[in-house]
């Protein structure tokens, strides 16, 4: 990596080695080379440190993996036997050295679990990301700013056209359109991990305390967050429910899921999806989503500007997302910033197109 | 505006066309007049207002925001309307002024004088949410794109219709349609059956047209050849001209008035008829290239030299009235004759009469179909000869039959990203042959692939970017399209020299090595005239 061009001298000394010189892209992911560990790597490595259970940040097969405990859970549940070797768990806030590098795992905000990571070396400070939001979750614990030399941010939402509205308009919408088509089911794509359990108690906090119905695909993790001690009320599975349960009820499933045939035996439904990507008119009608609710667990465009603000962070790497904009607006900032490339994090909605949601009525 | 606001969101969201006509019909028969008239004048394209052009929308957006961010944002939405919707800053203090109603907006624009126009909008968009400002961004560009044809808004009409006049399809609809204008009171007080049906149908209006199905080999089988007569389907534009009590129109297939770019016809329509057929351009009673045609399309005036260049000829088909008489409901044999004899006596200048292709049965037909391939000529009709001039697209009565289609394997230099569903997909391609060592842009394909297979080239087109310049994507020369086309002519337009007609397509060669692709030298060959 060639030397940083210094036209805005960051506060440090000239003598503590740039970041870039001790942290690296390579092909397995993002390199902490005095602590001989990878963040999130994509291949298995020898040591990994993990930010969150979701299956593209955390993934099988690795020698040794440092994560919360909240996220080794999550993990042995998603992968079993495959999750890899040691599995050491680091509450939030506790500091551990590994190798030359002093690492501590704060609150993202993200899922149950979700940690960012604070990397202390040679007397700088970088401060890993991993996705985030800053609005209110019951599910996990809020975001926390950490002010520091370096933050790499992730910017699923980076572009300005991305503004969550509150959640519980969102639900609200949902409620509302409940009942006006009582006699019709209501099924809503959401994410196994975190958006399901998180729409959940966004409903039970709006006062809906029928049974939720789920898709087999999204029961083990609600059970696990119960365990965890997280408030969901009664859920029952929808894969084996007699349809006629199912009129008027609410059920979840996975995004692929509710536009598919597996929705068809629902009675008239009302396909929702709660996902940022909705606030997009063409991308709901793209996934033949009927009411799109704008429920997002990545911070928007102004929680992202904001937490660029927080941190106070004189260069910012961006890792993955609409990279251009925030390297834009950063930059317009004062802030030295630069696009990671990382590769192999999936955008929330890269599952692609579902069957014939290109076709129909065309104008 | 609130209203208007809801049914655009609520129709962007509808999948089924069944549901949009329910969304439609309880909006006209909920909303008053003269609101839901200026709603079904948005949906069916006849609202436009001079000055509030995307390029001034735009400009106005890059007051309250970042250009670069502006640009950036656009890029990846896919919509300018939509981009803007989402963008504009809200002010804290827009809950204290009240939104304008569709009615204010409607006549402000159409009162405003020249120059007052966006200041209007940027007023309006600050005081309207997110949803507001999306419609009233799609009201005033004119361009919906969301999922709603004028055929679609007519259908809902006749649908509401039904309740006060059961005896109503679209097709009657389509009939009055051309002597309205925006807002529409008495086709909804007609509708409503509280008026007369307008009369506007004995004017110089659009008559719906009539239109074939292509002929798959599955229904060659099941016809009678002795039923149908053939006729060349010449490779121009279908038009309908109108003549009546002194008024002369010249109609588009979709019932656009094109008058104004073809005096040449227009001019002679000293008739009381209303004929149907094909405009070509044609020197000497020879048929030009399609490209011909095409530059004198979608122009508001015409130079006397495009006159000159490219003077416009009507190819007829058909008759459906003649002087007041109306003669739709007769044969295609009876019409035929009652065309021939109306030319005859009438003699019109820059038209003749499509002839008529005698065959004795299908061999014969399948021998001319595939020796089709002089300019002008895109394949055949097949049109029964009982058959009644029938509006919209009856299955069974009229066929094209399209000559086989040429191919090419090109490869695939540019990407752009598509519009309205397909907005964030890269969906548009330009494609290339060799020309040397280097690579020559020959036409451009956004069609025949499946949804899956769009998938696929929107993950190599990403995977394989060489270069970007705004929407588009430059491409490595690593991916072969099989593209199939009607026809090849010259062109000044391409740096090849060529154009096809209706590229699309055919189908994706991952299997294909670049360099075995094509050369510039074989598609040159294929040129005909």
């Amino acid at each position: 990596m060639s030397a940083p061009h210094q036209s805005n001298p960051p506060r440090r000394h000239s003598d503590r080695p740039h970041p870039d010189r001790w942290i690296k892209v390579l092909p397995e992911g993002l390199y902490v080379e005095p602590g001989g560990f990878y963040i999130d790597p994509v291949r298995p490595v020898e040591r990994a440190v993990v930010t969150h259970g979701h299956s593209d940040h955390a993934r099988p097969g690795n020698r040794h993996v440092l994560a919360t405990p909240g996220t080794l859970a999550i993990m042995r549940q998603r992968m079993g036997a495959g999750v890899g070797g040691s599995l050491q768990p680091l509450e939030y806030g506790e500091g551990l050295r590994i190798g030359d590098v002093g690492v501590r795992l704060v609150p993202a905000g993200h899922v149950l679990g979700s940690a960012q990571v604070v990397l202390e070396h040679a007397g700088s400070r970088v401060v890993v990301s991993g996705d985030y939001k800053r609005r209110h979750d019951r599910t996990c614990a809020a975001f926390e700013p950490v002010p520091c030399d370096v933050f790499v941010t992730e910017a699923t939402f980076g572009l300005p056209v991305f503004r969550h509205p509150p959640d519980l308009g969102e639900v609200q919408k949902l409620l509302h359109s409940m009942a006006l088509f009582p006699e019709r089911s209501h099924v809503v794509g959401v994410y196994a991990l975190g958006k399901c359990q998180r729409l959940i108690t966004l409903l039970r906090a709006a006062g809906y305390d029928r049974p939720i119905w789920l898709h087999g695909a999204l029961e083990p993790l609600c059970r696990l967050y119960q365990e965890l001690g997280v408030e969901l009320g009664e859920l029952r599975p929808a894969t084996v429910a007699a349809k006629e349960d199912l009129k008027g009820a609410l059920v979840l499933g996975p995004p692929a899921a509710v536009a598919d045939r597996w929705a068809r035996r629902l009675a008239d439904p009302v396909v929702a999806m709660a996902s940022g990507w909705m606030r997009v008119r063409q991308r709901a009608r793209q996934r033949g989503v009927e009411l799109p609710l704008v429920i997002s667990d990545h911070a928007d465009w102004d929680e992202l500007c904001q937490t660029l603000e927080d941190v106070g962070a004189p260069e910012v790497w961006v890792t993955h997302g609409r990279e251009e904009a925030l390297v834009h607006y950063a930059t317009s900032r004062g802030i030295r910033a630069r696009a990671l490339a990382l590769i192999g994090f999936e955008d929330e909605d890269s599952e692609g197109i579902s069957g014939g949601a290109l076709g129909g009525d065309a104008s | 505006m609130n209203r208007f606001a809801a049914l655009i969101d609520a129709l962007v969201f509808m999948p089924s066309r069944n549901g949009k006509i329910r969304l439609l019909a309880e909006h006209f028969a909920t909303a008053p007049d003269p609101e839901r008239g200026w709603a079904l004048a948005a949906l069916t394209g006849a609202l436009s207002f001079r000055e509030a052009k995307p390029a001034a929308i735009r400009e106005l957006a890059a007051t309250r925001v970042d250009p670069d961010l502006l640009a950036l944002s656009y890029d990846y939405v896919g919509d300018l309307a939509e981009t803007v919707a989402l963008i504009w800053p809200e002010r804290p203090e827009r809950a204290n002024s009240l939104p304008p109603s569709l009615d204010e907006v409607v006549e402000g624009l159409r009162s405003a004088k020249r120059g007052q126009v966006m200041g209007l909008v940027e007023g309006w968009l600050d005081t309207l949410d997110s949803s507001g400002r999306f419609a009233l961004l799609k009201l005033i560009t004119g361009s919906l794109r969301i999922g709603v044809s004028a055929r679609l808004a007519k259908t809902a009409l006749a649908d509401w219709g039904k309740a006060a006049r059961p005896e109503i399809s679209v097709d009657d609809v389509e009939e009055v349609w051309h002597g309205l204008t925006a807002p529409y009171a008495e086709l909804f007080a007609w509708l409503e059956g509280r008026a007369e049906r307008p009369a506007s149908g004995s004017g110089a209006g659009f008559r719906p047209m009539m239109l074939s199905h292509p002929l798959e080999e599955e229904d060659r089988a099941a016809l009678d050849p002795a039923a149908y007569a053939a006729e060349w389907k010449w490779d121009g534009i279908r038009v309908q001209m109108v003549a009546r009590g002194g008024e002369r129109r010249l109609y588009s297939r979709t019932g656009d008035d094109v008058s104004g770019a073809f005096p040449d016809i227009v001019d002679h329509m000293s008739f009381d008829a209303v004929l149907d057929g094909e405009l070509l351009v044609a020197r000497d009673g020879v048929v030009a290239p399609f490209n011909d045609l095409q530059q004198r399309l979608n122009r508001k005036t015409v130079t006397a030299q495009m006159l000159r260049d490219g003077p416009a000829w009507v190819r007829l088909y058909d008759i459906l009235f003649d002087g007041d008489e109306d003669l739709r409901g007769l044969s295609f044999v009876e019409r035929r004759a009652r065309l021939e004899r109306w030319y005859e006596a009438v003699q019109p200048r820059r038209m003749d009469l499509s002839p008529m292709v005698p065959f004795a049965g299908w061999d014969e037909l399948v021998a001319m179909r595939e020796g089709a391939r002089e300019n002008g000529i895109e394949g055949l009709m097949l049109k029964r000869r009982d058959s009644a001039y029938l509006a919209g697209r009856p299955k069974g009565p009229w066929f094209k039959w399209k000559r086989g289609a040429l191919t090419l394997d090109t490869v695939m230099m540019y990407a752009q990203r598509g519009h309205g569903k397909r907005s964030s997909y890269y969906s548009d391609y330009t494609f290339g042959v060799w020309r040397g060592e280097e690579l020559v842009p020959v036409g451009k394909a956004y069609s025949g692939f499946t949804d899956a297979e769009l998938v696929e080239l929107d993950r190599w087109v990403r995977n394989h970017t060489t270069r970007r310049y705004g929407p588009v994507r430059e491409v490595e020369a690593g991916l072969v399209l099989e593209v199939a086309f009607d026809s090849v002519h010259p062109s000044t337009r391409h740096k090849s020299g060529l154009a096809m007609r209706f590229p699309r397509i055919h189908r994706i060669r991952w299997d294909k090595p670049a360099h075995e692709s094509d050369r510039l030298e074989t598609l040159a060959a294929m040129v005909v005239g």
